[in-house]
């Protein structure tokens, strides 16, 4: 278990700004899709930013994990299109519905919003379901 | 310090400690930043069924990043309580005037609580925003290969077409349910 203390710490630390950045807020996911401020734009546009300029400095000079092994991020496969343009629309859609993707569906749940205990649980049902449903789907 | 950290953070603090998780978890252990895998990982453990999809080593691919998404409740808790910002979220004029004209009262916390509450879960606007939204966070997130972590952070900063081709997708659905489907609902 202590080779995992990491991950929660980083887990936490994400936890925390999600809320602080009000990224968790239902609100800030409509006012992003209207267009009618900048804030999430500039946290996901910063975000990428940041995590680039870091993976061209690993990748660069080779930097090892922890473990010491070599860090290597597999690609995705670019031949598949559909799969990324029709799960994420289908994606989008939900996260339009609910005004939270994944990391927020959780981050609220620990802020005490106890109805958002209802989109985590039809996610997992959505997730089974597209499990169930990827043999006959196009990707 | 506890009442200058109870304020909200702007956009220019947050991105940049957002976008410093991708390498932290790379260098903790060559991990790779995404939060909807661990709803595979939830199937794979609890309800596998005879399903090739959740047959793998779930505790050896996924036990780090469960891990991570308990600290991420325990991060919601530490900010949502301790660090609680009390003043209402400062929202630009025009989308609460857009959200007053679709019903919603209340702009006090994360959520509407017109909306979100455990009495409208069975209406059909409930169904709709909770349930199909939920359903389709999911469903979407594993067909796309990601969410808003793993394909709007981590991908496009790996530089990874696919990731853009589903981000493309993750903006195309939600301006369509915003600008279409929301005056339906509401």
């Amino acid at each position: 278990m202590k080779n995992y203390i990491k991950y929660l710490l980083a887990g936490i630390f994400f936890g925390i700004v999600l809320i602080k950045s009000e990224v968790v807020s239902w609100f800030r996911i409509q006012e992003m899709f209207r267009f009618d401020s900048f804030h999430m734009y500039g946290i996901i546009g910063l975000g990428v930013v940041v995590a680039m300029i870091s993976i061209q400095i690993i990748k660069r000079k080779n930097i090892k994990d922890m473990e010491g092994n070599a860090i290597t991020i597999p690609p995705k496969d670019p031949k598949q299109v559909t799969r990324y343009i029709v799960g994420g629309t289908l994606f989008g859609f939900g996260w339009a519905l609910t005004g939270a993707c994944p990391g927020p569906l959780f981050t609220l749940a620990g802020a005490g919003y106890s109805i958002i205990i209802v989109p985590i649980l039809s996610a997992l049902v959505g997730t089974w379901v597209y499990g169930k449903l990827r043999p006959s789907l196009p990707h | 310090m506890i009442e200058f950290l109870r304020q909200p953070w702007p956009w220019y603090v947050a991105g940049p400690l957002i976008g410093l998780i991708v390498p932290l978890l790379l260098i903790a252990g060559g991990k790779m930043f995404g939060v909807s895998a661990n709803l595979r990982h939830a199937c794979a453990a609890c309800v596998p069924g005879d399903i090739e999809f959740f047959k793998y080593d779930w505790k050896k691919s996924g036990k780090w990043n469960l891990v991570f998404v308990v600290g991420t409740i325990s991060g919601g808790f530490i900010g949502g309580w301790l660090l609680n910002n009390p003043d209402p979220i400062n929202i630009s004029a025009q989308t609460i005037a857009d959200l007053k004209a679709l019903g919603i009262s209340d702009f006090s916390g994360m959520l509407p609580s017109d909306v979100f509450n455990w009495e409208n879960v069975a209406s059909i606007q409930g169904i709709i925003l909770m349930v199909v939204g939920g359903f389709l966070v999911g469903f979407g997130a594993r067909y796309a290969g990601g969410c808003t972590s793993g394909h709007a952070i981590s991908g496009l900063a790996d530089l990874q077409l696919a990731s853009l081709l589903a981000v493309i997708g993750f903006f195309a659905g939600g301006l369509f349910i915003t600008y279409v489907i929301y005056p339906f609902i509401f």
